[in-house]
């Protein structure tokens, strides 16, 4: 799972739940992979981040780098950030772990970099 | 009726959709043929900004064949799929999008607008069975589209091609995605050929937009391009399977007692029944 899915990813759809945002990370095996630099695309997602959710999210599988706390401004001159941005967009993918409602502390387990969102049926 | 070819009525997908099914799909050539033709008419469908890399929903995502199309026009994509053997091949396969295990009917769980657009490639009609004692078809299918709905951005569309099994399906999906707030319909290319029809739900959040015209349904547009028409030859086979040619005295009884039975007023048959008329008339 890469840290763009998981800064869409909610647990909003489990009853009872009302925000279930962001979801926690305990992750076991991180792993990186080489994708192609899309400036366009990455432009065009950074406004509809969670940035503060992206960071923390980097940082609790230990990959926050230098990334800044807050969105800088002229992102789209920005080179040298675009890239780190898509960098951990796109590259930085948990293998292993697992994802935790923030309101329920329900565990959704990822295997093989594929996170498990089926509800039982009393979740639903 | 119960037809043992339609997958839905052999086993629920997560079964269905087991290690030998998912091999088919990347070792059937000619299956995957049709896969990737019909995402790039769905991707069609949904009208993207041109050369603009998108953010998409692969809904039913399977091995990875639908998404590869979507690769191949340079956008990004997550996959969602209910068989985790289906996942699996799509991992072999190296597909580039990210991948989710989860159930369409149990609603999707992303912020609201993250996508630009989704499409479903052989997937939709599967939410019309109720697989399980808790399921109830319309039930889900609204948490499915309402969810969706949601986390489309304004002015995106989402593009289903789905092997609907009869036409109470269709209405039921329908208005299932109405209800959820979409607009839109059903879209059929090449309506009148058995092996080229295929059936697309296109739906629009905000506004109502004009439905696309499907394909070899234009006046004057000539059936499937390469395929050649036969309607006369299509005619003679039904007069010799035992139907009346159309027009013919035998057809306006037919058609005569047909109406009659429907309990409409139909004028009585008599031996000028279906005659041509003189010209002084
Ligand atoms: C015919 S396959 C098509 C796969 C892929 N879209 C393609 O074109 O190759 C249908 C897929 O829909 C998935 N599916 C069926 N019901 C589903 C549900 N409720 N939620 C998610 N996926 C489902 C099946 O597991 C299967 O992988």
């Amino acid at each position: 799972m890469k840290l763009l899915t998981h800064n869409m990813l909610t647990s909003k759809f489990m009853k009872g739940v009302v925000k279930g945002y962001p979801l926690g990370i305990v992750a076991s095996e991180v792993k990186e992979v080489a994708v192609d630099y899309n400036p366009d695309f990455v432009c065009r997602m950074i406004p509809k981040l969670e940035w503060g959710s992206l960071c923390s999210a980097a940082d609790s599988i230990g990959k926050l780098g230098d990334l800044p706390k807050e969105l800088p401004e002229n992102i789209e001159s920005n080179q040298d950030f675009l890239k780190k941005v898509h960098h951990l967009l796109m590259e930085v993918e948990v293998i292993s772990g697992n994802l935790i409602c923030p309101e329920t502390g329900r565990k959704f387990p990822i295997n093989n970099g594929i996170p498990n969102m089926l509800l039982n049926e009393d979740e639903v | 009726m119960a037809s043992v070819r339609r997958p839905e009525h052999q086993a629920p997908p997560e079964i269905f959709y087991n290690e030998t099914e998912a091999r088919k799909y990347t070792s059937n050539t000619r299956m995957i043929e049709i896969q990737l033709k019909m995402t790039e008419r769905a991707v069609e469908l949904l009208t993207l900004p041109e050369d603009t890399p998108c953010m998409i929903l692969d809904l039913g995502c399977g091995s990875g064949l639908s998404g590869e199309t979507l690769t191949e026009h340079g956008h990004n994509w997550v996959g969602l799929d209910i068989s985790s053997s289906m996942l699996s091949v799509a991992l072999e396969r190296e597909v580039e999008g990210d991948l989710m295990l989860g159930d369409m009917g149990q609603g999707l769980s992303f912020r609201p607008g993250m996508f630009d657009g989704a499409v479903s490639i052989s997937a939709l009609q599967w939410l019309c069975n109720a697989d399980k004692k808790s399921h109830v078809p319309a039930k889900r299918m609204f948490k499915f589209f309402s969810t969706l709905y949601s986390c489309l951005a304004r002015g995106g569309r989402a593009a289903f091609q789905f092997y609907p099994e009869n036409s109470q399906q269709v209405e039921l999906i329908t208005q299932q995605a109405l209800k959820a707030g979409f607009t839109g319909g059903v879209v059929v290319d090449y309506p009148n050929s058995s092996k080229a029809k295929k059936v697309f739900l296109v739906l629009f959040v905000g506004g109502q937009q004009q439905l696309p015209r499907g394909l070899g349904t234009a006046p004057g547009e000539k059936g499937v391009p390469g395929h050649v028409q036969y309607t006369d030859v299509r005619q003679r086979i039904k007069a010799a399977r035992g139907k009346p040619l159309k027009k013919s005295r035998d057809w306006i009884l037919e058609k005569k007692e047909r109406r009659r039975r429907q309990g409409k007023e139909v004028r009585p048959d008599s031996k000028y029944t279906g005659r041509k008329r003189k010209d002084k008339f």
